[in-house]
């Protein structure tokens, strides 16, 4: 029961300070999920990749994954219905009584100062997941031994890869998800078969 | 009669975004057209201003796009029930592919060449959250006030631990602060002019 109430409570914060949608709820996700122990950033990342490869909304899809995974079927009602109420009692009350609220001059002004703190935020989770995939999840706990052995070569290799094919071919999101599918099996799958441990 | 026509509505409003909803990849904006095709061109339940006016707002309030959308366009057309409706049928496919999906991904995830695949995944996945900020970057205002915040705001989420809700609300605060300090010196430059 605490447990659920416990999901409840951290994705109704997520939904209520959430703007901009999809990328910019992870670094409260990253957040909440990781000191909670619901999620390591590997696996978040991982997500991330099936939640873009699937229909629906971002935050309808992590909410309902990790309520499943920590509390089952009525883990992942509740912790959607969290993820959905605030926009949806937001929504109702500006329909019903503020029409026009966000051309208040201090409000857009304020509401597009949000947006360049969204762009900071989802920067920032962007660079803690690469340090994770490319320096290991271990490292922010300091560790031993040589850093260099710990950086995932391959992985950045592929990553370069990854923005050429993205930036520069403008591949469609599921094709490079697949695309990095086909180069992790080639190299990492390869590596392993000639033995060389990367 | 009436209720019935109503009852119809709500009903309708469920099966549109139950398709909208199964068919949207990549979330948000990629619904704008499939809602736009349903409610004006279809139904012409909402007219193309209402369309601009939601996204607007939808845009400007929390939560995902989607919801936001699918809530305000079913209260447009049939009150609290269709916002009821809409916003069920929007989320009900993502939650019950995830719900099938999350008892496979563990096993699936021990397969050696499906951790191969993730292995490069993740890659791929960083390049695709630097594209949305190039691309949130791009559509943002540029001025050196927002390009320091931009900065500000990354040096302190990525090298401390306060809470981005934190920097949420504050940086809300700096908005309509530097709106009314330009609403200010408007104001007393009028004056300077005409005194």
């Amino acid at each position: 029961m605490m447990q659920l109430l416990i999901l409840f409570a951290t994705f109704f914060k997520i939904g209520l300070f959430t703007f901009g949608g999809g990328y910019a709820m992870i670094p409260l996700i990253d957040h909440e999920v990781s000191s909670r122990g619901w999620m390591s950033v590997t696996e978040l990342t991982d997500f991330i990749a099936i939640s873009e490869s699937t229909p629906g909304p971002f935050a309808v899809n992590i909410s309902t994954f990790i309520g499943m995974k920590t509390a089952g079927l009525l883990g992942a009602v509740v912790s959607t219905l969290g993820v959905v109420l605030p926009s949806f009692i937001i929504i109702l009350l500006v329909a019903r009584f503020f029409g026009n609220f966000q051309k208040n001059r201090y409000i857009s002004s304020g509401i597009s100062a949000m947006r360049v703190v969204v762009i900071g935020l989802i920067a920032s989770a962007a660079y803690s997941l690469a340090a994770t995939v490319f320096l290991g999840e271990h490292l922010t706990g300091g560790q031993s031994g040589s850093m260099l052995s710990q950086v995932n070569f391959a992985g950045l290799l592929i990553c370069v890869a990854a923005g050429f094919l993205y930036f520069k071919k403008k591949l469609h999101p599921i094709a490079l998800i697949g695309a990095c599918a086909a180069l992790g099996v080639v190299v990492f799958g390869g590596a392993d078969l000639l033995g060389w441990g990367i | 009669m009436n209720t019935h026509w109503k009852l119809r509505q709500i009903v309708e409003l469920l099966l549109v975004f139950l398709k909208i909803g199964a068919f949207t990849f990549g979330g948000g904006y990629a619904m704008i057209p499939l809602i736009h095709r349903e409610m004006v061109e279809n139904k012409s339940w909402i007219t193309d201003e209402e369309i601009m006016d939601i996204i607007a707002i939808a845009e400007s309030t929390p939560g995902p796009l989607a919801v936001n959308s699918a809530t305000f366009v079913g209260f447009r057309v049939a009150g609290f029930w269709g916002a009821v409706a809409a916003t069920a049928g929007v989320v009900l496919p993502a939650f019950v592919i995830i719900c099938i999906l999350s008892l496979f991904i563990v096993q699936f995830k021990s397969f050696k060449l499906v951790s191969y695949a993730f292995e490069g995944i993740r890659a791929g996945v960083i390049v695709l959250i630097a594209g949305a900020v190039v691309k949130l970057a791009k559509a943002n205002r540029h001025d050196a006030l927002y390009l320091a915040l931009m900065a500000l705001v990354f040096v302190i989420a990525t090298f401390t631990g306060i809470s981005a809700i934190w920097l949420l609300i504050t940086g809300f605060g700096i908005g309509v602060l530097v709106k009314a300090a330009s609403v200010w010196r408007a104001k007393r430059g009028g004056e300077d002019t005409e005194g």
